[in-house]
């Protein structure tokens, strides 16, 4: 139990920026809650429905930058699959909003999803049996991206598959699975995956009250998963991880077994990123295959570049930013996005190494230059 | 008459046996090397050699580029397979069967001939990762540092010389103090078994006398087996002192002895001289 309390308190450490961001994070969390429930529709301090929704989008995506962070930034390891495990999640919650339906489907069926009625299959595939408990759907949201980021990683690190060979195979991960989740005979609604979603737990999607109230929890989860990810960081476990990041082989001969850091690590961030993916479903509505595609997860990591790697904060940073940046800019130009996300991903690994974190770091102790506790440049 | 291992009461099976075995040097020899063999792609970098280390010794290794002194270091160390022969430290733990990390725990530490200490961390952070401790993830994750534990990192700083340099990142040490702070973190890990890969390379003259101490205070207590070029170093720690030639021993005895063997003149000294 102490050892516990000794734990969670690593991440207070001084100089850690977790105080101020949790504050933050909530602040804004609360205004925006009550901007939406409390104040009337003609105030100009009323916010939407349409906005917060599209702040909890926003946030789930942050707690899926983290994800990548704690592993690409802290240990290394550039996945570029981690949108597979943030879809897994997300098609977990979805097949359990899926069976809250119920009959209110458009064929009516007490069961049977309409995708699978409409497939002229008899009854539920095992695998969505239990998914009716919520329980057990969020057991399963943890449990299936975990799993398969502890075998996936359990075979490729202690094959000792590193760097690029790594991002390819995670890149290929997704993509097999993407694939796979297009066909109709796997059960998960093929093509359209699921959607058409009515309540959760008895409230309904739709209502203010439960809109305000997932972008409330997701806000919550995000705040306790940095919390939880600064403490495992600052522990003596961050610091093996950081180790492996900068010499893997020198951790070894001072007796670590690194495979086993690493998997331990990835099936974190994959636990996060399925968290994720189940808080993004019900704000959004549907989860499809699209999810999985390459293309996703590399736009996830452009997030955390962008941001800054290696601190927790700036991984959010830029998750909000750039996301904020592609909503305002596929309104204007819906088909110029992809050129704007590939130039700045160019120009910050060009300029900015450190994202743009740490172009506020170093513009600080270029007008401070009393204070050098600035680490040299790596 | 031979019983399977199912019947025999003696049997001990592998899971039941202590994980944390100490080293059996009930014959004063630490480390046993015996006919080891390697070759790389046809290229023989160690041939038949063999070497015995007695506990509690300081050994030179020397030998020319490519006459296997760090492939012998790195069989011993479980980062290269071997061949054929055998490798044992003690009487009982046969060291070709353990990976890296297993053979650190059981008492080998190993410094390399390139300074590798982790740069974007402190050194009293290098120094903590580098203590003997458990190294599982769930220990590491709860780990503490006790008050003896900060005792023996700061006590190891005042050895190598780096208490005013603590916090400082290591990457901001000269390459000198890189190569104390490695041989802290060896210290630190207290191990049995000492590998040392040319340890004053870079250093000044100044530098090198006080490894020089420090290795020799070492010897007794612990076995230490150094490579190094440098002549005049290895005359000033070594008692004995091993030439390897393309894979093999090529002579053993006090320098003295070394200096004036006919065959280390011909292909070693004599090549220098």
């Amino acid at each position: 139990m102490n050892a516990v309390m000794h734990f969670l308190s690593l991440g207070r450490a001084p100089g850690s920026k977790t105080l101020p961001f949790v504050a933050i994070l909530f602040g804004v969390t609360l205004l925006a809650s009550l901007g939406n429930l409390l104040i009337p529709e003609t105030s100009a301090l009323h916010v939407s429905t349409y906005t917060i929704t599209l702040l909890g989008k926003y946030l789930s995506y942050a707690l899926l930058a983290l994800s990548v962070d704690v592993i690409w930034g802290y240990c290394g390891i550039l996945s570029l699959g981690h949108g597979a495990f943030f879809a897994l999640g997300g098609y977990a919650m979805g097949m359990y909003l899926m069976r809250q339906i119920g009959d209110r489907g458009v064929y009516g069926n007490p069961i049977l999803p309409d995708f699978m009625v409409f497939l002229n299959w008899d009854e539920l595939p095992w695998f969505w049996l239990g998914m009716d408990q919520f329980w057990f759907a969020m057991l399963m949201v943890v449990f299936v991206p975990g799993l398969l980021a502890f075998v996936f990683g359990w075979l490729a690190f202690h094959s000792r598959v590193t760097g690029v060979y790594l991002s390819i195979i995670t890149q290929a991960l997704t993509y097999a699975l993407m694939l796979a989740f297009f066909r109709n005979e796997m059960g998960f609604g093929g093509n359209n995956g699921l959607t058409d979603f009515k309540d959760l737990l008895g409230f309904d999607l739709q209502s203010d009250t439960t809109r305000v109230a997932l972008f409330a929890i997701t806000a919550v989860i995000l705040g306790g998963v940095y919390v939880l990810s600064q403490a495992i960081l600052k522990s003596r476990f961050g610091k093996v991880v950081e180790a492996i990041r900068d010499g893997e082989n020198r951790v070894r001969f001072l007796g670590y077994r690194t495979e086993r850091y690493k998997v331990g690590l990835f099936v974190y961030s994959a636990v996060i990123a399925g968290i994720a993916g189940a808080l993004y479903v019900p704000q959004v509505g549907i989860i499809n295959p699209g999810e999985f595609a390459p293309l996703k997860s590399i736009e996830l990591v452009v997030w955390v570049a962008v941001g800054g790697r290696g601190t927790l904060y700036g991984a959010v940073v830029g998750a909000l930013l750039v996301n904020y940046a592609k909503t305002r800019f596929t309104a204007i130009l819906p088909d110029g996005w992809l050129f704007i996300l590939g130039g700045l991903f160019v120009l910050v690994t060009l300029f900015l190494p450190k994202g743009l974190v740490g172009l506020v770091g170093q513009l600080r102790s270029r007008f401070k230059p009393s204070k050098t506790t600035e680490e040299p440049a790596a | 008459m031979t019983t399977s291992p199912i019947l025999d009461r003696d049997h001990v099976w592998p899971f039941l046996a202590p994980s944390h075995v100490p080293v059996d040097v009930s014959h004063q020899v630490i480390l046993y090397v015996e006919s080891l063999s390697v070759s790389f792609d046809g290229f023989k970098a160690l041939n038949d050699l063999n070497l015995y280390v007695n506990d509690g010794e300081l050994r030179c290794l020397i030998g020319a580029n490519g006459a296997g002194k760090t492939t012998l270091m790195d069989v011993i160390t479980g980062k290269t397979a071997c061949d054929s022969g055998r490798a044992f430290f003690g009487q009982t733990i046969d060291l070709l069967k353990h990976s890296e990390a297993e053979v650190a725990q059981l008492g080998i530490g190993r410094k390399f001939q390139k300074p590798t200490v982790f740069e974007a961390q402190t050194v009293f952070d290098n120094l903590e990762l580098a203590m003997k401790s458990r190294k599982g993830l769930w220990p590491t994750l709860m780990a503490r540092l006790s008050s003896s534990d900060i005792d023996r990192i700061d006590s190891v700083l005042t050895t190598i010389g780096l208490s005013g340099q603590r916090l400082m990142l290591a990457g901001s040490l000269s390459h000198g103090q890189k190569q104390w702070l490695e041989i802290g973190m060896l210290l630190v890990a207290d191990p049995r078994l000492l590998l040392i890969d040319e340890p004053v390379a870079g250093m000044t003259a100044e530098e090198t006398d006080r490894t020089a101490e420090l290795l020799t205070s070492l010897a007794g207590e612990r076995t230490v087996i150094v490579v190094e070029h440098d002549m005049a170093f290895v005359r000033s720690i070594a008692r004995t002192v091993t030439v390897l030639h393309q894979g093999s021993v090529l002579a053993e005895g006090t320098m003295d002895q070394i200096q004036n063997h006919p065959d280390v003149i011909e292909v070693y000294l004599g090549e220098e001289a």
